[in-house]
């Protein structure tokens, strides 16, 4: 077998073996005990070549269903949208993926520019001050604005609501354990977060009121009401929302919101399975300093020329150490990169004409399944691109038959709410064509008709 | 070499004490400790109104690269604080012993006093540390 | 093209009217907005994002790329963190329709091929590693770390103990401490011995009924094995404790020696360092966990499990630390390890192993005459070189680094680990050609040479690159994290109270 990634040549290894005066490269683990070493082969497969590769992975690739052929009315967290060629070409490009985290700044211009400008248009789209470099995903960021909220202050608690996604709050759960803090959730009413509930559960050890914009069941949450009953109690108001809503929707820095966290995904980045995908943090001027994550700044050389540098580091756990309050020590960097190529290309105009479709084309769903009469629509809140809709099956079933008709269908519910068995929440993107809203209707208009 | 001022009192964690009453005292960091932190870049302080304890941390000061906890050298209530550092740490670095001042203390244990060390001392235990 | 001229913001070369998107027209009838929504949640004050041509845009991520270096830039010697080769054809088939546009939540049935990935994955790093099982949840090494050490204090506190003291020594990643603090847990640092290994005197003393576990690098940071890895096993056992293996490291020992034959119960990888990421600028990555058998009704859920001929996704782990990220893990990462895994076969691994330290070792033996060497020992995949001969003449380990951008390499990882004195870490790789590896003996060797007679080119190095040393203090007192229109900026300025520059607005 050849190995194209190993440029060592028998001679290399003589030469350098003889200039260390060792007879084999087995001499140079000396210094692992005989009864440690690994003894055999690893059973693992052997080696492929290239285009044994390609066979293979193209084999298995095409045991998948994905949106190249089918319409896709899945989301929950995971949407597939227009990806403008541009980023695929801009992310190719390997001084920007071979590279590591920029700690040379004279040699990593490029990077830490293409982050200062990525931290610039997320402040920008949620009206906030500053925003950091990218965290690993929007739930992992919901969490960790939680555990800034808490700061390590005994007996203090978050709330989140029942409408935040149901793995955004299970994440957050297994770090209140680690850390110590109580979380409690708040119903919703009508599809929305139910705020008499929550004025009576916030109190002066909440930490943080934590809601999702629009929530996860499409739903646009009433920010103003919910920002005064955060901050009765200096509560902090942490919102999740989608970037991509905010290009026809109120901002939350509008509404004096302290903490904005959400997924970049909608923008540049693929589904893949759901990760990587891209988190983003951004926070008020006043939280500047116990912001998590790597944060890039402008500064000059010593010709006083603009530049860019890691800043604000004493706050990250390679200098905190054992007082770091996050261990977070990479950034999503390229798919930081993919999401500024995509709202570079899409522009101030370009978000807002993709935001508005999403709403066109959501509507125009709503109104044809509205006609339907085995099927339900439950919530009347207003909604971006996603909503609930209640089947005359379980959702598994109703999915099943929709995909003989190259179409995957919404979000089982049933799964994380026991009392929205039969409840699908779809997704309609600007990607979705009318001809296809109209097979989904006809679709579920069947589901449960003799034919 | 660095500087000291006669007539304070200094702490091993190297923060300068001046007494300025028999129940107040104002606290910063000294020239020495200023030298080895480099160039100080944020100073995190306690909130008039606080309670600092002596040899417990009160707040930290941070440069590019290095975080340190500052300990309180006196117990007692926080006063008075040098807001003037949250926009321009460097003062600490110019000016440590009366524009880089950092707290006022209302003390609640004088005796703690008679536990730092004088200028002289300290000058010494800066040579031997 | 590199020029030293300052590079445009994407924001100064926006011009209202041009755009680099193409959007079909609606199809469907139209309503409007304020139809949908009441008033107020509209958006009143656009997003000022950028508005560009495509070439405009194209040429503004060029520009930048040019001012970047990645590994196919040069070579690229960043002790720890295996900045070896980014296979090409990884790239490619993560594009794959059939894998780049699958949805996390689409049913199981259609995404068999993409869980068989997941499940084989599974399995062979957990054969690589000498573990039980593997959880590819993780994010990132520091997210390996967190959720680990969270499975951890879950097995204790399902025996009834309550341990809370995590072990590292001080050449440890910062992550561990770190992660140890954000998992509600205390460290104790221990120190090393002479030899560069885990003070034995001092584990000994430290362990007891309260200890979690002890986190161990090994290779350690300083690239040298730890020789006394069963003792050390032993002694945190003895006491009731776990031992945890950060698997930064994992270059140096494919197919030669496994963690969980070292006696360790719990490790996590970096798949972006040993297994060809890429590092992307600073990630994403991914960080799966392994642990053994004790240890496996606590990982994370879901994980990926087979029936028959069936791929499907587990949530029914009920002693379950629950979920540390959303869906199943960096999928496009863990799939472009899981090909590197494949073009390499257990032949493949084991000379990438072997070669990365011979690499180390030769790099490590020609420079020891010119850098002072304190482990004088066999490394593994990386070494450390202190720079305190060359501090003696007035030039620090920070400025041998910016030297050597002139000469056109990334520098090696300096002033850690923190034990050393002026400390470089240098990890060469595998993937490096021996000629790569002695142009750069050459250019430390030129440098060492130049410290002697002409100290002054070294201090005030860079020279070549498009900018000079930043002024990394005044960015950290006086932060500017985001760009602002010079009008805008103004009237933040004002509202600030400071002394705005009047004569700056045009």
């Amino acid at each position: 077998m050849n190995y194209r990634y190993l440029p060592m040549t028998t001679e290399d290894k003589q030469e350098m073996l003889s200039f260390l005066g060792l007879s084999s490269v087995e001499e140079l683990f000396a210094d692992i005990p005989e009864a440690i070493r690994f003894q055999g082969s690893l059973q693992i497969p052997i080696a492929l070549s290239e285009p044994e590769t390609v066979r293979h992975f193209t084999k298995l690739a095409r045991q998948n269903v994905d949106s190249s052929e089918y319409a896709y009315f899945l989301g929950a967290g995971i949407y597939d949208h227009y990806i403008p060629s541009t980023v695929n070409h801009v992310i190719s490009r390997s001084e920007f993926y071979t590279a590591y985290t920029p700690y040379q700044p004279e040699i990593s211009q490029g990077e830490l520019q293409a982050i200062f400008e990525f931290q610039t248009m997320i402040c920008e789209l949620t009206g906030m001050e500053v925003a950091n470099s990218s965290m690993y995903d929007g739930p992992t960021a919901l969490a960790e604005a939680a555990n800034l909220a808490v700061g390590g202050v005994a007996g203090k608690n978050v709330i989140v609501s029942k409408a935040v996604h149901p793995e955004a709050r299970e994440i957050l759960g297994v770090n209140a354990k680690a850390q110590g803090y109580e979380v409690i959730e708040i119903g919703c009413k009508g599809g929305v977060t139910d705020l008499e509930a929550l004025e009576q559960a916030v109190n002066e050890q909440t930490a943080a009121v934590m809601v999702q914009y629009p929530n996860f069941f499409g739903a646009v949450e009433d920010l103003a009401s919910l920002e005064k009953i955060a901050h009765q109690h200096k509560s902090l108001f942490v919102v999740s929302a989608n970037p991509l809503a905010l290009g026809v929707l109120q901002p939350p820095g509008a509404y004096n919101a302290d903490i904005v966290v959400g997924e970049a995904q909608p923008f540049g980045i693929p589904m893949q399975l759901g990760g990587p995908s891209c988190g983003y943090f951004a926070v008020k001027e006043k939280l500047m300093r116990k912001i998590p994550g790597r944060i890039v700044g402008q500064t000059v050389d010593q010709e006083g020329r603009r530049g860019f540098v890691l800043t604000l580091q004493a706050r990250e756990q390679h200098i905190r150490r054992e007082k770091a309050t996050s261990n977070i020590c990479s950034n999503q960097a390229l798919n930081a990169l993919a999401a500024s190529v995509a709202m570079t290309a899409l522009g101030k105009r370009g978000v807002q004409e993709m935001a508005r479709l999403n709403v066109q084309k959501t509507q125009y769903a709503l109104r044809e399944l509205a006609k339907l009469d085995n099927c339900q629509l439950v919530y009347h809140s207003p909604v971006f691109n996603e909503f609930v809709l209640k089947v005359p099956k379980s959702v598994g079933e109703v999915n099943r038959e929709l995909l003989r008709k190259k179409i995957v269908g919404g979000y089982d519910l049933g799964r994380d709410y026991p009392e929205l068995a039969n409840h699908m929440l779809l997704a309609v993107t600007e990607a979705r064509t009318k001809e296809e809203i109209d097979a989904l209707v006809q679709g579920l208009g069947e589901i449960g008709r003799a034919n | 070499m660095s500087k000291v001022v006669k007539g304070w009192l200094y702490s091993r964690e190297h923060e300068w004490v001046e007494v300025l009453s028999e129940t107040r005292v104002r606290v910063g960091i000294t020239d020495f400790a200023q030298n080895q932190l480099g160039d100080l870049v944020f100073v995190e302080l306690p909130q008039v109104g606080a309670e600092v304890v002596a040899n417990q941390s009160m707040g930290s000061v941070e440069s590019v690269k290095a975080v340190s906890d500052l300990f309180s050298p006196v117990s007692g209530k926080v006063v008075e604080v040098n807001s003037e550092l949250e926009d321009s740490p460097e003062v600490i670095n110019s000016d440590a012993y009366s524009g880089g001042w950092m707290i006022v203390v209302e003390i609640s244990n004088p005796d703690e006093l008679s536990e730092l060390l004088s200028a002289e001392q300290y000058a010494d235990f800066v040579l031997e540390g | 093209m590199q020029t030293n001229k300052e590079k445009e913001l994407i924001f100064e070369m926006s011009k209202p009217g041009r755009v680099a998107y193409s959007l079909p027209e609606s199809d469907v009838p139209e309503v409007e907005l304020d139809a949908v929504f009441p008033a107020q949640y509209l958006r009143k004050q656009p997003a000022e994002l950028p508005e560009v041509s495509e070439l405009d845009l194209m040429r503004h991520y060029t520009g930048l790329s040019n001012r970047n270096h990645g590994i196919d830039s040069g070579f690229y010697p960043l002790g720890s963190c295996t900045m070896k080769y980014n296979p090409k054809i990884n790239e490619d088939v993560v594009r794959y329709p059939g894998f780049a546009k699958i949805h996390p939540y689409q049913a199981e049935e259609t995404m068999q091929g993409a869980l068989r990935v997941l499940y084989d994955l599974q399995a062979e790093l957990s054969e690589i590693t000498g573990m039980d099982a593997v959880s590819l949840q993780p994010a990132a090494g520091a997210q390996g770390e967190w959720a680990a050490l969270m499975m951890i204090r879950a097995y204790h506190e399902s025996r009834g103990e309550k341990r809370t003291k995590v072990i590292v020594p001080d050449t440890a990643h910062g992550t561990n401490p770190a992660s140890a603090a954000v998992a509600g847990l205390e460290t104790v640092t221990i120190s090393s011995d002479e030899q560069g290994n885990v003070n034995l005197e001092e584990l000994r003393k430290v362990v007891g009924a309260d200890t979690a576990a002890l986190m161990l690098t090994n290779p350690s940071t300083l690239g040298l094995f730890e020789e006394s890895i069963q003792e050390i096993a032993e002694i945190v056992h003895e006491a009731g404790g776990l031992l945890y293996y950060d698997g930064a490291n994992a270059n140096a020992i494919m197919g030669i020696a496994r963690p969980g034959d070292m006696g360790f119960d719990v490790v996590h990888l970096n798949l972006h360092k040993t297994f060809t990421g890429p590092h992307g600028g600073g990630g994403p990555g991914a960080g799966p966990i392994g642990c053994k058998k004790e240890l496996v009704p606590f990982l994370p859920r879901p994980q990926v499990v087979k029936e028959g001929d069936t791929y499907r996704l587990d949530y029914d782990i009920p002693q379950s630390i629950g979920r540390v990220k959303a869906f199943y893990g960096n999928f496009g990462i863990l799939l472009r390890s899981f090909v590197y895994i494949r073009a390499n076969g257990p032949e493949g691994l084991l000379r990438v192993s072997q070669e990365a330290v011979l690499n180390a070792n030769y790099m490590m033996r020609k420079l020891a005459p010119y850098y002072d060497l304190p482990y004088d020992r066999i490394c593994k995949h990386e070494f450390v070189l202190s720079g305190r001969k060359q501090k003696k003449l007035g030039v620090r380990t920070l400025d041998i680094a910016k030297r050597l951008l002139d000469f056109g390499y990334h520098p090696p990882t300096i002033y850690f680990p923190l034990i050393v004195d002026e400390c470089m870490m240098i990890e060469p790789t595998e993937t490096e050609s021996k000629e790569t590896l002695d142009q750069f003996i050459d250019a430390m060797i030129a440098i060492a040479k130049e410290v002697e007679e002409n100290p002054t080119i070294v201090q005030e190095a860079p020279h070549t690159t498009i900018v000079s040393r930043l002024d990394e203090v005044t960015a950290a007192r006086k932060p500017v994290l985001r760009y602002r229109k010079p009008a805008e900026e103004n009237a933040v300025r004002k509202a600030e109270g400071s002394q705005a520059n009047e004569g700056a607005l045009v």
